[in-house]
């Protein structure tokens, strides 16, 4: 291979000028990239366009709860009532407040202050868990109602509902936090014991991010406890509320000409069966289980994002132990931040959309 | 010891220090971040997908030589017409061009080292074998007889592999988003110094056309196959009206993807035509602007055409009317492309290569296939057009006609930069020819069967179409024998071809400025840029048996100094 001897000729200069560039590349500077200012243009644009994927994404689903709240609104207002306001709420105050210490982190990592960056991602990531807590919560009751999508919605209003206070669906969700809380608690012991301070740091800081998770779930608890005392005292009112949907399942069908005269008569439906006494054994009524599906897919991918969410904050978690942040080079948390204050918008979105409706 | 000059190094044939060789190992393929060895592992699966479908088509063809059941039952027909679509479309046509060609060229073109993501670039291929491996799967179990669409609620209620293969398709999906969010962040970012967008080579705006659709259209198909997925397994009621759930929306969903996917298909076709085009015809491209900016015409107004698929499906007649309107829009910027490029070729140098052989049955075809789009546009011959074999020819027309002719032209076009060798001239153009006699006589009848009735997807047919179903098959035989000697050719060339200077065609666009093959790096030496049609920025040299780049001169520059010293 090094036995060609290069004669120089006119062209020789191109070469020259060539590697007289290669001295300006600083150690964060990918090979293809010329400067730090493209390397970061470039990540910028990238993660941008990510997003606008992401909320194209999302963008199918909200297509498709327009459509069938257009063509079903009683099914929208009768189910909603089935969602915990309070604790949608309290995520939705979890996840602003989230975003605000994902800012922070951003601006710590501009001006190259990489324990304030570490404290505040911790901070996200530790919300981030929170707020999966509770929804483990808010899942696993329901699911022990049988407020399920579909044609697996079982919820039957005029049942007794005898449920544990901590269910085994709860349970099962809580294993594999478990399993990571003891894993990061062993591995931050061990590491710290030996000396290994930066590795330790970070499965200390993953310890405390899966106790977040048991903080939302304990806060979830607490107050599923205090409803259910206030839902034996009024139960006939929440029955009644729900019978108000007994309505037979029916194909829908997308056109705006025949969407009207559907609704007319859903509501004329609905208002037929409110007037049946509330202790006649109507055949199960499934047709609030649309309502769930949409609820279920949008919720459940909002979480799949979150626990991403997660991952990618740990990674900058570990990156800001090791304190590789400089003023000329912070790109990733500015990047992750940007994912995350996506993930908070959708939610901000899909709280009202459910929880909030009137 | 060999002796050469430093214009031969850059800029002649390459035996060693290239990027082939530059590390050994199955593991430094696979683990690769160059863009040039993920252009060439992405060529194995696409072409593989290619004759893998190929046969499927085939084997369609011989069983439709007669009007009764012969060799294959309904059940196997319906599996074969339904892998022969998905594997065309999902492993072959959509990656096809811009994952090749684009991964390979893009980069080049804009005098860089890498596109801006190489990690990136090197999941979007392993999502393209994870995806192609779900199609495996498919085969391998209980097949697919939903046909590529995979509409509710026969999709929801089969009992083939329903799942398996959108799951495939969804992380091809994401596969092609990578490649797209890649391409449009590369060409944005990593121009080089004095490129300015309309001093981009056309190739590179048909690819950020084509990469917008990808970004902006393909999440919507993720959440549909998806939700699809979750109908099958827990019943939401979303799509299947057994549930009250709504089948149109599907195929609102699915078009709103998948036609803008047709654009994905043919925006890179047309981008590598107008590129080779200028070179063959060695004339500088007319209407340049026109071109660029008729493709991201294209690429938006893609995004308001879906409902054409859904003329007889139902909906109301003010969207249809709507969407025949918009769809008839769309030829206007195809159209202007077709004349730009007549009137280059007009008075042009035009050198007879194969590449330029398979230009001008581009021009052919697509015009073929974009005309007889206008029947189907229209609603009054849509109705008893749709679901007929006219569909079958005019789809075929536009993508085989159109995207395969031009993925094998511009294969033959950029194999000396890939491969460092020339390929046998009078093969190319046999097989071109072979190619080109072949696609005509199995789609041209289709046209006419269609129009009498023949509908399409179809086991058993009447008497009175057998001629055409023969011809059809005998040309389809004709076309097989046509890629596949293509193929060969190239394949022949790549180990025993003669060998490429760095720029056998005298083009001027910058991926020809480098050696052939191009090094690791790509370029050794800083790139001269110049308008990428402007071919007396290049000159023949003899001694590089190749075209080398006039180096400009700089008479009037000042003598450089030295950078000012700080305090």
């Amino acid at each position: 291979m090094a036995t060609t001897n290069v004669v120089r000729d006119e062209y020789s200069e191109l070469v020259d000028l060539e590697h007289s560039h290669d001295h300006e590349h600083g150690p964060f500077i990918a090979h293809h990239f010329h400067s730090a200012e493209q390397q970061f243009d470039s990540g910028k644009l990238g993660i941008w366009l990510f997003l606008v994927t992401e909320v194209l994404f999302f963008g199918g689903l909200f297509v498709a709860y327009i459509i069938y709240r257009y063509n079903r609104p009683d099914v929208f207002i009768d189910a909603h009532h089935h969602l915990d306001t309070l604790l949608g709420g309290l995520n939705t105050i979890v996840l602003l407040f989230s975003s605000l210490t994902m800012a922070w982190g951003v601006r710590a990592a501009q001006l190259g202050d990489n324990r304030t960056t570490a404290i505040s991602v911790l901070a996200t990531m530790v919300c981030a868990a929170l707020f999966l807590g509770v929804k483990a919560v808010e899942y696993s009751h329901k699911w022990d109602l049988g407020l399920l999508p579909g044609n697996l919605f079982s919820y039957d209003p005029l049942a007794k509902h005898d449920h544990a206070l901590i269910s085994n669906y709860l349970v099962m969700l809580c294993i594999p936090f478990g399993v990571l809380l003891l894993g990061f608690l062993l591995g931050a012991v061990l590491n710290l014991n030996t000396g290994k301070k930066l590795i330790g740091q970070f499965y200390g800081g993953m310890a405390i991010t899966m106790l977040g998770y048991f903080a939302g779930v304990g806060v979830g608890v607490l107050w599923m406890a205090t409803m259910t005392e206030k839902h034996d005292s009024h139960d006939d009112h929440h029955h009644a509320a729900v019978v108000v949907a007994a309505d037979v399942v029916r194909p829908v069908v997308f056109s705006a000409d025949d969407a009207a005269p559907k609704v007319e008569a859903a509501v004329v439906d609905g208002a037929a069966a409110a007037e049946a006494p509330a202790g006649s054994t109507a055949p199960l009524d499934k047709s609030l289980g649309v309502f769930f599906s949409i609820y279920y897919c949008m919720t459940g991918l909002h979480a799949v994002h979150i626990i991403a969410g997660i991952a990618a904050l740990a990674w900058i978690f570990y990156r800001s132990l090791a304190a590789q942040w400089r003023p000329d080079y912070f790109g990733p948390v500015d990047f992750v931040g940007l994912y995350w204050h996506l993930v908070d918008l959708i939610w901000i979105y899909l709280f009202p959309l459910m929880y909030l409706i009137r | 010891m060999a002796t050469v000059t430093q214009k031969q190094q850059l800029f002649g044939h390459a035996p060693t220090n290239h990027y082939l060789d530059a590390s050994r190992g199955v593991m430094s393929w696979i683990f690769t971040l160059d863009h040039k060895r993920i252009a060439i592992m992405y060529m194995y699966g696409v072409i593989l997908s290619l004759f893998l479908a190929g046969i499927f088509a085939l084997v369609l063809r011989l069983e439709l030589y007669t009007p009764g059941p012969w060799f294959l039952t309904s059940a196997q027909y319906n599996q074969m017409f339904t892998l022969h679509g998905a594997v065309m479309v999902f492993l072959f046509i959509i990656p096809s061009i811009p994952a090749i060609i684009g991964n390979f060229v893009l980069p080049m073109m804009l005098g860089a080292k890498d596109v801006a993501f190489p990690r990136l670039n090197l999941a979007s291929l392993w999502l393209y074998w994870a995806g192609g491996f779900f199609f495996i799967v498919v085969l391998a179990t209980s097949g697919l007889d939903t046909g590529w669409t995979f509409y509710t609620p026969y999709s929801t209620t089969t009992s083939t592999n329903v799942i398996a293969a959108t799951m495939g398709a969804f992380i091809l999906g994401f596969s092609s988003i990578f490649t797209g969010l890649n391409f449009i962040v590369t060409i944005n970012t990593m121009r080089p110094k004095g490129m300015t967008w309309f001093r981009m080579p056309l190739l590179l705006w048909g690819l950020y056309s084509t990469s917008i659709i990808q970004v902006l259209a393909t999440p919507v198909l993720g959440i549909t196959l998806l939700l699809l997925i979750v109908e099958r397994l827990l019943k939401l009621g979303i799509f299947d009206p057994a549930y009250g759930g709504d089948p149109l929306l599907y195929q609102h969903f699915f078009w709103f993807y998948s036609h803008p996917a047709v654009y994905i298909m043919i925006l890179p076709a047309m981008g590598v035509i107008s590129e080779m085009l200028g070179v063959h015809c060695r004339k500088e491209v007319f209407g340049y602007k026109f071109i660029a900016l008729s493709s991201v015409a294209i690429a938006l107004l893609g995004f308001l055409v879906w409902g054409h698929h859904m003329f007889t499906s139902g909906q109301s007649e003010m969207a249809s009317l709507v969407f025949s309107a918009i769809t008839f829009s769309v030829a206007v910027p195809s159209a202007i492309k077709v004349f730009n490029w007549l009137c280059t070729m007009y008075r042009g140098d035009i050198n007879l290569s194969t590449p330029m052989m398979y230009i001008m049955s581009f021009i052919f075809l697509f015009g073929i296939g974009g005309l007889t789009g206008l029947w189907l546009g229209a609603l009054s011959t849509d109705i008893p057009l749709h679901d007929t074999y006219f569909v079958v020819a005019h789809f075929h027309y536009v993508m085989v006609g159109g995207t395969m002719t031009s993925l094998l032209g511009g294969l033959f076009h950029w194999w000396p930069k890939m491969s460092g060798r020339m390929y046998n001239e009078p093969l190319g153009k046999l097989f071109c020819l072979l190619v080109f006699i072949g696609f005509n006589l199995t789609f041209f009848p289709q046209f006419i069967m269609g129009s009498l009735g023949m509908p399409r997807r179809y086991h058993e047919y009447q008497a009175v179409y057998q001629i055409y179903h023969q011809l059809s098959t005998i040309g389809a035989f004709t076309l097989g024998i046509g890629i596949f000697g293509a193929v060969m050719t190239l394949v022949y060339a790549w180990f025993f071809g003669r060998k490429a200077s760095g720029n056998p065609w005298g083009a001027a666009t910058l991926e020809w400025q480098s050696s052939s093959p191009p090094s690791f790096h790509n370029f050794e030496h800083r790139v001269i840029v110049s308008a990428p049609y402007d071919f007396s920025s290049v000159v023949y040299d003899e001694s590089v048996d190749g075209y080398v780049p006039v180096v400009p001169k700089r008479e009037a520059a000042p003598a450089p100094q030295p950078a000012p010293v700080a305090n």
